[in-house]
């Protein structure tokens, strides 16, 4: 391959891409795999069959597909009103989007908790209004995830609704398609790959986040605990093993939801005539 | 469906793209609107499409006022220059859509919706295609898809925009043929846009030849060449010699009485091919001196100078049949007598 293309620089770019994969991805990864190797199998699976483990494997994985999902939702909203409309402050709204990826998490978390908690302004307006509470919840963990990842959606579907060709909607229209026919039939299905990368990303973000949710969590076991916190607990016990037996069977199942994730988009991609 | 347009404006922002355009096609006729680029031609299309809102003015089909109905519920099928298929459809899925797009109780059942998209796929020759995806299709494929998928609602109106724009030369030809078959068998009254006037000459059975957003001459092809009814229309269809007998660089004409001034003009325009030419005998008295030829298939265009002239201005263009050119074996530097069948006089 690198001697057929005329393009030049095939052995410096494989050269250094897998160098800064092996220094940056690989060995790090590696040495956690190693690590936990080094409990017994019982000794592993008495971890990670824990109770409190478990629970906060089910409150992160959870928090972080529902907020990826919502956020998916809202996000694509966002996008198709920057994209679509002409509005004053427009570049004002732009700006904002990126918000959450500059703030450091902890801040975010802080406010978060701040407004959310049952003293807090709207903490105090939902429990009141709507006897809904939030801090100290799975909810306030979906509350701080969705802040976290809506960027994600809105960045990944953002470009793709800019280079839709609207002679497409256009000829919808002229077949004789309604408006919700021509966003359905039309405009989602074309938009609908980037917004699985998106959600994939923000899913991916979102199980790992610790910063802004900590705070609103509240941390309780077995109701708002979320793996990340779990993890930082075993290692200031200087339970280096269990921290990475947790940490493992994490990384295992990200990457096998990610994959999951990957060969929806293939699928979706080749359904459609995009690869 | 015939189609009326009364007094039609539209502006964008301070530029006026169309100004009172009246116009009549009668049903079942293919129709040319012709013009340089920016002279409007594809927004009043868009007008009659209903993608695009008209200032002022009204948009009648079949005598039924349609100005303010929205494109979905015109019954037109437009065809896109770009032919904006849907990429994430098959071949068979785009021109299925607008069949299933239709309220459940017009709907067709999933057995006449395959018989009936695959029979216009026939029509357009491209069935063996039918599980293809846009992506994978040539340009004149993609263009026939696109026509195909704009039958399959039986529209009484058929749109084209620049629908050979896109596509390289030979497929041009080819398409252009097709197209007029196709009208022929269908008679579905058709208007395509185009910028190029000799597809509009080959392709329409009625051509509307604007400029700066007015119609400036309709008229079936022959019509509008032999009898222009403007400078403008003269210049645009077909090749012109323009002389204008007030200048210094054609007054040579007048004086070799090759050309008197009308009484409606000053500026004459001449067809190549209204121009005879003999060799002279009278070497030194002869007008005009052959310059150059070019070769365009059948036919010859010289370039003729005045006699003793090297002003690059004072140029004739003519045109004469390939054998009637060897009958005179002419060579560069040859001196020859000019006769001008006709001009047309314009101000």
């Amino acid at each position: 391959m690198s001697r057929t293309s005329i393009m030049p620089g095939f052995r410096p770019t494989i050269s250094f891409t897998l160098l800064y994969l092996s220094l940056v991805v690989l060995i790090p990864l590696s040495t956690l795999v190693f690590k936990s190797f080094q409990l017994s199998w019982e000794d592993y699976l008495n971890i990670i069959t824990n109770k409190r483990v478990l629970s906060s494997f089910r409150v992160s994985f959870i928090t972080a597909l529902v907020a990826a999902g919502i956020a998916s939702f809202f996000g694509f909203i966002v996008a198709w009103v920057l994209v679509r409309y002409a509005f004053i402050g427009k570049r004002f709204f732009h700006a904002l989007i990126d918000f959450p990826f500059a703030l450091p998490t902890a801040v975010a978390g802080i406010v978060l908790a701040t407004i959310f908690q049952p003293s807090g302004f709207l903490g105090k307006f939902l429990m009141q209004t709507f006897g809904i509470q939030v801090a100290f919840k799975p909810l306030g963990i979906v509350m701080a995830l969705i802040f976290i990842s809506i960027p994600f959606i809105v960045r990944t579907v953002e470009p793709v609704l800019l280079e839709f060709e609207s002679s497409m909607e256009e000829a919808g229209a002229s077949l004789g398609a309604t408006r919700w026919q021509v966003f359905t039939k039309i405009i989602f299905p074309n938009v609908f790959p980037a917004l699985l990368t998106g959600f994939a990303l923000a899913f991916a973000r979102g199980v790992g986040e610790y910063g802004s949710v900590i705070f609103i969590a509240g941390n309780i076991p077995y109701i708002s605990e979320i793996v990340p916190l779990l993890i930082v607990t075993k290692l200031e016990q200087f339970d280096i093993e269990g921290a990475t037996a947790i940490a493992l069977t994490m990384l295992v199942i990200s990457f096998l939801l990610l994959l999951l994730i990957n060969v929806l988009q293939y699928w979706v991609r080749k359904r459609s005539g995009q690869l | 469906m015939s189609i009326l347009l009364a007094d039609i404006s539209k502006n964008f922002g301070s530029f006026s793209a169309l100004n009172h355009i009246n116009l009549e096609i009668p049903e079942g006729e293919l129709v040319a609107l012709l013009g340089p680029s920016g002279c409007g031609k594809t927004t009043l299309l868009r007008i009659i499409a209903g993608l695009e809102r008209a200032d002022q003015g009204r948009v009648l089909l079949s005598g039924v006022d349609k100005t303010h109905q929205e494109v979905s519920a015109r019954g037109i099928g437009f065809v896109f220059q770009h032919y904006a298929l849907f990429r994430h459809m098959s071949v068979f899925e785009n021109v299925a859509f607008g069949l299933r797009v239709k309220p459940r109780s017009t709907r067709p059942s999933n057995e006449a919706i395959s018989k009936k998209v695959h029979a216009l796929l026939e029509l357009v020759q491209l069935d063996w295609l039918h599980d293809r995806y846009p992506d994978q299709l040539s340009g004149g494929q993609r263009q026939r898809i696109a026509l195909a998928r704009a039958l399959a609602v039986e529209p009484s109106v058929l749109l084209l925009d620049e629908p050979f724009g896109a596509l390289d030369a030979s497929v041009r030809k080819d398409l252009r043929q097709w197209l007029r078959n196709l009208h022929h068998e269908l008679n579905v009254t058709s208007i395509f846009v185009t910028h190029d006037q000799e597809e509009a000459m080959e392709v329409a059975s009625q051509v509307v030849v604007l400029n700066h957003g007015r119609i400036e001459q309709q008229g079936s092809p022959s019509a509008i060449y032999d009898h222009p009814a403007n400078a403008f229309v003269s210049r645009f269809i077909g090749q012109t010699n323009i002389f204008d007998l007030g200048e210094h660089d054609s007054d040579w004409l007048q004086a070799a009485g090759l050309l008197t001034p009308q009484k409606d003009g000053k500026i004459a325009h001449v067809r190549p091919h209204d121009i005879i030419i003999e060799k002279s005998r009278a070497e030194d008295n002869a007008p005009a001196m052959v310059k150059d030829w070019q070769h365009l298939g059948a036919l010859i265009r010289l370039e003729l100078v005045k006699n003793g002239s090297n002003s690059s201005a004072a140029h004739v263009f003519a045109e004469m049949p390939n054998d009637q050119f060897k009958e005179l074996q002419l060579n560069r530097g040859d001196k020859v007598d000019l006769k001008i069948r006709q001009a047309h006089w314009f101000h």
